[in-house]
């Protein structure tokens, strides 16, 4: 797959839901970067007498049970959410890589062993295998990252994998071979990047899915602890409250949706743009 | 002739693709290469005919090992490549180089045409900085490219220029040896002869050797020294390229000649007499060429022809040369 | 002088891509009489395949489109046909084979149902009739037993043996021409040879006419009785085979010729015509050619030569033409 940024460009901008998705991802990154600044008040400050205050110009999104600052609590969750989707993710990139790399290059035995193993991986319904872990560590933002990391890589193995059997059969690799280059070299400098395309594809998805794990287990409780504000478990929290305090279960809800979906719609979009048989569909 | 001439010769080289099935014993193999014996000297280029499905490729790729043989000999600087361990191999690698049919397959998409041409330099420890950058400069002058190409990407060039990249890779680290699989097939005529131009001048200025592949009989007229003719894996006959043409021992290369269209509307060929194509491996005895020759007796079913000298360095394998 | 089966008048072709316009085919002037074999050849992006796709109207809109011109098919101009009228010439009246016969095979029909459909469609013939003439087809591109092969799916067939069928699913209506874009090129040399004496003979048997569209000389000094060369959207040259190969009047019909080995001498250089093919969609002014020719002068630059007539059959578009070659 040719990547030529000037006709990615064109047809990306063509798709306008991942256009959305992307500036909405861009806004969460610029909140997530900027809470500190932009909070109007402590997260964590608690004031009993202006609990379960409905939104007002006072209170953007109302007060929770404690009288904390529900608009603060949440740009401060925004950290929480993208940082478990981004670091899990890159842990089950390099993990996947790596994986789907030496399997694809050596082929043989190491493919065979490793391809098992994904298999056995697989067999695990991946979110139990998440709570289970998540039980016996203890639950903490690190765990949750880690844990997600690490049972979310199979996929970008196998999709490696699958790239590089392609790759290493192609002739500016064997180039590569006959000028008598050391297999590290060939794969970080010839195949890897010409495979990374369609992996940043998955990845994009796969965070979608990691910051819906997180608030998963956040609700759960098995994710970020309380008093320390996360999309899930202001939900969690506010969910005694439902039928006296919407507005403490709708924007964390909203929130999550919105980035969900975005990367998910940024994900097809860098999909369709970066696979020419694709194009001209739209 | 002395053995020290020879700048690389191959013994019985073999290679054998087994087709992959689940639940089966069949173990017959694709002989893609079975059993090429040839060697050229230092200087000399050797032209290595045949149609599509004939194994020249896989013989080209085999000898320099980018694909694994199955068995034979492969003599190489006073030693058999296939004896040599992997890091052996990666050392001798410099003196012996390929050059592709594909100009947009065998170019990194991602890699500058300075960092293409100068990877072997840095790998090999000739050159770094300033000076690679300066000897890269030299090699895309001598390719008939601007050193000023060198920060540039390979999508940025035409199909011609592209092949003249591949060449200056090729040529960037001194090699002996050059296996050049169909180089100009995928071009126009007229960028054609230009490489085949460069190719030569190249042999003359670097006193290189060349194993040429092609199936373009005229091409490989022009360039070569001596010809082989392949046929489904096994050599057929090998002649120098004046005698080869004057006087096509084997059916097959008279059919092939014959083949060739005129370029003078005056002398049409009536056309070649062959039989129909013929799926070829099945067959278990006798000459593999028997069931397409206009001349096949009833030895020729029986037994396989050896490949055997005819005077001159004329090597014919059929049972009946005239 | 017969009246022409086809005759193109200044067929334009262009396509609008992001980059730019492509003026692939531009003010060409041709025409094909009946029973000859008239050959386009030229080397890629010279225009030649689109001349013939335009031909069929098969160019695709968008990007492409026939900007201006007349094709004067029996002197109905195809460019005012309604769609539907279209359709009746494509397979009945003109047909076209291709490079690669598998793209223009359908993988899970049969080639003897590829072939029926066709006379089903076109002449009206009901099955058995039509399984009968498919049969007569197959046995007449001489592919062996064909009442067997018949009922082959395209890829049960050897290279060589699909572009039999896909001739013989061509010429099945017994079109009045026959568009072959690069038929062989897909081919090995001694298949190669077969085929073009197989589409010579049917081509004498039936009396069509035959559009050649190739990029090898060699394909058509063996079977053209005319030919125009086409160079950067343009043909720069035409006449009979005799003069394209014995007396040419253009440059680049002369370093295109050059540019082979020749077999029954050994010359130590080739006579390469330097320089690239140009970008269609950055031509140079004047004459095309000249920035790659040997014989240019200041006035090459200028204005596009007209074809200048050598005679009254052979045209070339050089100003030179009279010192060339």
């Amino acid at each position: 797959m040719e990547f030529q940024t000037k006709s990615f460009w064109h047809y990306f901008k063509q798709n306008r839901l991942a256009v959305a998705g992307l500036a909405i991802i861009l806004v969460v990154f610029f909140i997530a970067g900027t809470a500190s600044l932009i909070a109007p008040y402590d997260p964590g400050k608690t004031n009993v007498s202006k609990k379960l205050k409905s939104p007002s110009s006072e209170h953007l999104l109302g007060t929770d049970q404690l009288g904390r600052d529900v608009f603060s609590r949440m740009l401060y969750g925004s950290r929480i959410s993208l940082s478990v989707g981004l670091v899990a993710v890159a842990i089950s990139l390099v993990i996947g890589v790596f994986v789907g790399a030496i399997a694809g290059y050596y082929g043989r035995w190491a493919d065979a062993v490793l391809m098992r193993f994904v298999d056995i991986m697989l067999c695990f319904p991946s979110f139990f295998l998440i709570l289970t872990v998540v039980a016996l560590l203890g639950p903490s933002m690190l765990n949750v990252m880690v844990v997600i990391g690490i049972t979310s890589w199979m996929g970008t193995s196998r999709f490696v994998r699958a790239e590089f059997l392609s790759l290493r059969e192609r002739d500016f690799v064997q180039a590569a071979r006959a000028l008598g280059m050391k297999d590290r070299r060939i794969i970080l400098r010839h195949i890897l990047p010409n495979s990374l395309a369609p992996v940043f594809v998955t990845a994009t998805l796969d965070v979608a899915t990691a910051v819906l794990v997180e608030a998963g287990l956040s609700f759960l409780g098995f994710g970020v602890q309380p008093p320390a504000p996360s999309w899930g478990n202001i939900l969690t929290e506010g969910r005694t409250y439902i039928f006296d305090a919407w507005w403490l279960t709708v924007f964390p809800g909203l929130a999550i949706l919105m980035t969900v979906l975005s990367f998910n719609l940024l994900g097809e979009g860098l999909r369709d743009a970066l696979d020419p048989r694709l194009r001209g569909r739209r | 002739m002395a053995h020290n001439e020879y700048l690389l010769q191959v013994r019985d080289l073999t290679k054998y693709f087994y087709r992959q099935r689940f639940f089966s014993s069949d173990r017959e193999p694709i002989r893609a290469v079975d059993g090429i014996t040839f060697s050229i000297r230092k200087g000399e280029t050797l032209g290595l005919v045949g149609e599509s499905g004939c194994g020249k490729t896989t013989a080209g790729k085999a000898i320099l090992r980018l694909i694994e043989p199955t068995s034979g000999q492969v003599l190489f600087k006073e030693g058999n490549i296939l004896d040599l361990n992997r890091e052996d191999l990666r050392r001798l690698r410099p003196h012996m180089q390929f050059i592709f049919q594909d100009p947009y397959e065998s170019l990194n998409p991602r890699m500058r045409v300075g960092e293409i041409v100068g990877e072997g330099l840095e790998v090999h420890r000739i050159a770094q900085g300033k000076d690679k950058a300066d000897r890269v400069s030299e090699i895309l002058e001598k390719v008939g490219l601007h050193p000023g190409d060198a920060i540039r990407y390979p999508h940025e060039f035409s199909g011609g220029q592209r092949q003249r990249i591949g060449i200056a890779r090729a040529i960037s680290l001194n090699p002996q040896l050059i296996v050049a699989d169909e180089p100009v097939s995928a071009l126009d005529v007229s960028i054609q002869a230009q490489i085949l131009n460069l190719l030569m001048d190249l042999r003359d200025q670097l006193g290189l050797t060349y194993l040429f592949i092609s199936h373009d009989l005229r091409i490989v007229k022009h360039i070569s020294d001596r010809i082989a003719v392949m046929y489904l894996g096994k050599m057929v006959e090998m002649a120098n390229g004046e005698d080869l043409f004057r006087r096509p021992l084997h059916p097959y290369t008279q059919i092939l000649l014959q083949a060739i269209p005129k370029l003078d509307p005056s002398k049409r060929s009536q056309g070649a007499p062959l039989r129909e194509e013929f799926c070829p491996h099945d067959l278990k005895k006798g000459c593999l060429f028997q069931p397409r020759c206009p001349h096949s007796k009833e030895k020729c079913q029986m037994e396989e022809p050896l490949l055997l000298d005819h005077g001159e360095e004329h090597l014919v394998g059929c049972h009946f040369v005239s | 002088m017969k009246t022409p089966l086809l005759e193109v008048r200044s067929l334009t072709t262009q396509f609008f891509t992001e980059d730019g316009v492509v003026r692939a085919v531009e003010d060409v002037n041709f025409e094909i009489h009946p029973g000859e074999i008239l050959s386009l050849v030229g080397e890629s992006g010279c225009g030649k395949s689109v001349t013939g796709l335009s031909l069929l109207r098969l160019i695709p809109i968008p990007p492409g489109k026939i900007m201006s011109g007349e094709l004067l098919f029996e002197g109905r101009d195809l460019l005012g046909l309604e769609e539907r009228e279209m359709e009746r010439v494509r397979g009945n009246d003109i047909s076209m084979i291709f490079q690669e016969p598998m793209t223009s095979l359908n993988p899970v029909f049969t080639i003897g149902n590829q072939i029926m459909e066709a006379l089903q469609l076109h002449q009206n013939l009901d099955k058995k009739e039509a399984r009968r003439r498919a049969i007569e087809m197959l046995d007449r591109v001489k592919i062996p037993s064909p009442e067997v092969r018949i009922d082959s799916y395209p890829h049960q067939l050897s290279g060589g043996m699909r572009q039999r069928a896909m001739i013989a699913m061509a010429l099945s209506c017994q079109p009045k021409l026959l568009i072959a874009d690069e038929p062989t090129t897909a081919l090995d040399v001694t298949i190669q040879a077969q085929v073009l004496r197989l589409l010579k003979e049917i081509q004498g048997e039936m009396g069509m006419a035959v559009m050649l569209i190739t990029h090898d000389l060699g394909v058509v000094s063996e079977i053209a009785d005319r030919v125009a060369v086409m160079y950067a959207g343009r043909i720069v040259e035409s006449g009979p085979i005799e003069a394209i190969f014995g007396e040419m009047r253009h440059p680049y019909t002369r370093g295109l010729l050059e540019s082979i080995p020749q077999l029954e001498e050994k010359k130590k250089r080739l006579n390469a015509i330097p320089g690239q093919v140009p970008n269609p969609m950055d031509l140079p002014t004047g004459c095309k050619f000249h920035p790659r020719c040997h014989l240019m002068i200041d006035d090459c630059k200028k204005e596009e030569p007209p074809l200048y007539p050598v005679n009254k059959n052979h045209f070339s578009r050089c100003i030179r033409w009279k010192e060339c070659c």
